[in-house]
Protein backbone atom coordinates (compact mmCIF):
# COMPACT_ATOMS: atom_id res chain seq x y z
CA UNK A 1 0.00 0.00 0.00
CA UNK A 2 2.81 2.02 0.76
CA UNK A 3 4.13 2.17 -3.23
CA UNK A 4 0.24 3.12 -4.33
CA UNK A 5 0.61 6.53 -1.96
CA UNK A 6 4.43 7.23 -3.13
CA UNK A 7 3.17 7.16 -6.66
CA UNK A 8 0.02 8.71 -6.13
CA UNK A 9 2.36 11.68 -4.53
CA UNK A 10 4.30 11.87 -7.55
CA UNK A 11 1.32 12.23 -9.90
CA UNK A 12 0.17 14.89 -7.84
CA UNK A 13 3.40 16.42 -7.62
CA UNK A 14 3.38 16.48 -11.97
CA UNK A 15 -0.57 17.49 -11.51
CA UNK A 16 0.49 20.31 -9.32
CA UNK A 17 3.12 21.87 -12.12
CA UNK A 18 0.36 22.20 -14.43
CA UNK A 19 -1.67 25.52 -12.72
CA UNK A 20 2.32 26.86 -11.58
CA UNK A 21 2.78 27.43 -14.89
CA UNK A 22 -0.45 29.65 -14.64
CA UNK A 23 0.92 31.38 -11.76
CA UNK A 24 4.17 32.09 -13.95
CA UNK A 25 2.54 32.98 -17.07
CA UNK A 26 -0.74 34.97 -16.44
CA UNK A 27 -1.62 37.74 -18.68
CA UNK A 28 -3.83 39.63 -15.31
CA UNK A 29 -2.72 39.29 -11.48
CA UNK A 30 -5.82 37.60 -11.03
CA UNK A 31 -5.10 34.51 -13.52
CA UNK A 32 -1.98 33.98 -10.93
CA UNK A 33 -3.67 34.47 -7.66
CA UNK A 34 -6.22 31.67 -9.30
CA UNK A 35 -3.48 29.52 -10.09
CA UNK A 36 -1.86 29.73 -6.48
CA UNK A 37 -4.75 28.82 -5.26
CA UNK A 38 -5.37 25.71 -7.35
CA UNK A 39 -1.22 24.80 -5.99
CA UNK A 40 -2.54 24.98 -2.43
CA UNK A 41 -5.17 22.99 -3.40
CA UNK A 42 -3.40 20.48 -4.69
CA UNK A 43 -0.42 20.92 -1.49
CA UNK A 44 -3.61 19.71 0.93
CA UNK A 45 -3.73 16.42 -1.06
CA UNK A 46 0.00 16.03 -0.91
CA UNK A 47 -0.24 16.62 2.82
CA UNK A 48 -2.45 14.31 3.74
CA UNK A 49 -0.48 11.52 1.31
CA UNK A 50 2.65 12.36 3.30
CA UNK A 51 0.77 11.67 6.28
CA UNK A 52 -0.17 8.00 4.74
CA UNK A 53 3.22 7.48 3.85
CA UNK A 54 4.24 7.93 7.62
CA UNK A 55 1.58 6.75 9.32
CA UNK A 56 0.86 10.05 11.00
CA UNK A 57 -2.94 11.19 9.56
CA UNK A 58 -3.78 12.42 12.80
CA UNK A 59 -1.08 15.10 13.15
CA UNK A 60 -1.03 16.11 9.25
CA UNK A 61 -4.78 16.41 9.03
CA UNK A 62 -4.36 19.47 11.27
CA UNK A 63 -1.68 20.94 9.21
CA UNK A 64 -3.85 20.29 5.81
CA UNK A 65 -6.79 21.99 7.87
CA UNK A 66 -4.40 25.03 8.50
CA UNK A 67 -3.16 24.91 5.24
CA UNK A 68 -6.81 25.14 3.76
CA UNK A 69 -7.54 28.27 6.22
CA UNK A 70 -4.94 29.71 5.30
CA UNK A 71 -5.34 29.43 1.54
CA UNK A 72 -8.81 30.75 1.84
CA UNK A 73 -7.64 33.90 3.84
CA UNK A 74 -4.78 34.87 1.50
CA UNK A 75 -7.29 34.87 -1.83
CA UNK A 76 -9.81 37.14 0.41
CA UNK A 77 -7.16 39.19 1.67
CA UNK A 78 -5.84 39.94 -1.74
CA UNK A 79 -9.16 40.52 -3.21
CA UNK A 80 -10.00 42.69 -0.29
CA UNK A 81 -6.41 44.79 -1.07
CA UNK A 82 -7.45 45.42 -4.45
CA UNK A 83 -10.72 47.49 -3.48
CA UNK A 84 -8.46 50.16 -2.66
CA UNK A 85 -5.66 49.31 -4.56
CA UNK A 86 -5.50 48.82 -8.36
CA UNK A 87 -2.80 46.56 -9.99
CA UNK A 88 -0.49 48.27 -11.41
CA UNK A 89 -0.74 46.58 -14.94
CA UNK A 90 -2.56 43.83 -15.96
CA UNK B 1 -14.04 -5.42 5.44
CA UNK B 2 -10.35 -3.82 5.24
CA UNK B 3 -9.87 -4.92 1.81
CA UNK B 4 -13.28 -3.53 0.37
CA UNK B 5 -12.51 -0.36 2.10
CA UNK B 6 -8.95 0.06 0.47
CA UNK B 7 -10.48 -0.93 -3.04
CA UNK B 8 -13.18 1.95 -2.52
CA UNK B 9 -10.13 4.33 -0.89
CA UNK B 10 -8.04 3.42 -4.58
CA UNK B 11 -11.10 3.91 -7.06
CA UNK B 12 -11.85 7.31 -5.05
CA UNK B 13 -8.29 8.58 -4.41
CA UNK B 14 -8.00 7.72 -8.65
CA UNK B 15 -10.70 9.52 -9.49
CA UNK B 16 -9.93 12.81 -7.22
CA UNK B 17 -6.52 12.90 -9.40
CA UNK B 18 -8.47 12.53 -12.50
CA UNK B 19 -10.56 15.10 -12.06
CA UNK B 20 -7.49 17.77 -10.64
CA UNK B 21 -5.81 16.89 -13.53
CA UNK B 22 -9.06 18.29 -15.62
CA UNK B 23 -9.18 21.16 -13.88
CA UNK B 24 -5.67 21.92 -13.98
CA UNK B 25 -5.62 21.31 -18.12
CA UNK B 26 -8.57 23.42 -18.40
CA UNK B 27 -6.96 26.32 -15.96
CA UNK B 28 -3.96 26.28 -18.91
CA UNK B 29 -6.37 26.25 -21.65
CA UNK B 30 -9.57 28.22 -20.93
CA UNK B 31 -9.01 32.28 -22.29
CA UNK B 32 -10.07 34.39 -19.42
CA UNK B 33 -9.83 35.00 -15.82
CA UNK B 34 -13.74 34.04 -15.79
CA UNK B 35 -13.70 30.66 -17.94
CA UNK B 36 -10.57 29.80 -15.74
CA UNK B 37 -12.20 30.27 -12.30
CA UNK B 38 -14.89 28.11 -13.28
CA UNK B 39 -12.55 25.44 -14.67
CA UNK B 40 -10.20 25.68 -11.14
CA UNK B 41 -12.90 25.96 -8.77
CA UNK B 42 -16.01 23.93 -9.10
CA UNK B 43 -13.71 20.75 -11.11
CA UNK B 44 -10.44 21.11 -8.23
CA UNK B 45 -13.94 21.36 -5.43
CA UNK B 46 -15.11 18.23 -6.58
CA UNK B 47 -11.54 16.85 -6.93
CA UNK B 48 -10.32 17.13 -3.39
CA UNK B 49 -13.59 16.00 -2.04
CA UNK B 50 -13.11 12.45 -3.88
CA UNK B 51 -9.49 12.49 -2.50
CA UNK B 52 -10.11 13.21 0.93
CA UNK B 53 -13.25 10.97 1.23
CA UNK B 54 -10.67 8.24 -0.85
CA UNK B 55 -8.00 8.98 1.99
CA UNK B 56 -10.65 8.52 4.61
CA UNK B 57 -11.57 5.03 3.34
CA UNK B 58 -8.10 4.61 4.49
CA UNK B 59 -7.94 5.55 7.43
CA UNK B 60 -10.91 3.60 8.92
CA UNK B 61 -13.84 5.12 10.93
CA UNK B 62 -12.37 7.05 13.90
CA UNK B 63 -11.61 11.25 15.07
CA UNK B 64 -9.23 11.36 11.99
CA UNK B 65 -11.95 10.31 9.57
CA UNK B 66 -13.87 13.09 10.91
CA UNK B 67 -11.70 15.43 11.04
CA UNK B 68 -10.61 14.72 7.21
CA UNK B 69 -14.43 15.07 6.12
CA UNK B 70 -14.44 18.54 7.84
CA UNK B 71 -11.59 19.44 5.87
CA UNK B 72 -13.29 18.61 2.50
CA UNK B 73 -16.89 19.99 3.81
CA UNK B 74 -14.11 22.98 4.77
CA UNK B 75 -12.71 23.40 1.25
CA UNK B 76 -16.25 22.90 -0.19
CA UNK B 77 -17.55 26.26 1.32
CA UNK B 78 -14.31 28.38 1.12
CA UNK B 79 -13.10 27.81 -2.64
CA UNK B 80 -15.97 28.67 -4.59
CA UNK B 81 -16.20 31.77 -2.14
CA UNK B 82 -12.82 32.79 -2.68
CA UNK B 83 -13.03 32.42 -6.79
CA UNK B 84 -15.74 34.45 -6.46
CA UNK B 85 -14.52 37.34 -4.56
CA UNK B 86 -11.36 37.35 -7.15
CA UNK B 87 -13.81 37.33 -10.19
CA UNK B 88 -16.22 40.13 -9.02
CA UNK B 89 -12.02 42.45 -8.15
CA UNK B 90 -11.20 41.43 -11.88
CA UNK B 91 -14.54 42.72 -13.24
CA UNK B 92 -14.68 45.90 -11.14
CA UNK B 93 -11.05 46.40 -12.31
CA UNK B 94 -12.06 46.09 -16.33
CA UNK B 95 -10.66 42.89 -17.16
CA UNK B 96 -13.22 42.11 -20.18
CA UNK B 97 -14.84 39.13 -20.62
CA UNK B 98 -13.76 36.60 -23.42
CA UNK B 99 -15.85 36.91 -26.76
CA UNK B 100 -15.74 34.90 -29.79
CA UNK B 101 -14.46 37.53 -31.94
CA UNK B 102 -10.42 36.41 -31.58
CA UNK B 103 -9.22 39.16 -29.51
CA UNK B 104 -8.42 38.78 -25.82
CA UNK B 105 -9.81 41.02 -23.24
Amino acid sequence: MDFFYILISAIMVLVLLIPFYRVLQGPTVFDRLLGAAAVGAKIITLVLLFGLVYGRVDMFVDIALAYAILNFIAVIAVARYFRFTSPARF
Amino acid sequence: MELIANILGVLFVLGGALFMLVGSIGLIRFPDVYCRAHAATKVDTLGIMLFILGIAFFTGFSLTSLKLLFVAAFVALTAPVAAHALTRRALIHGVKPWTRKGKEG
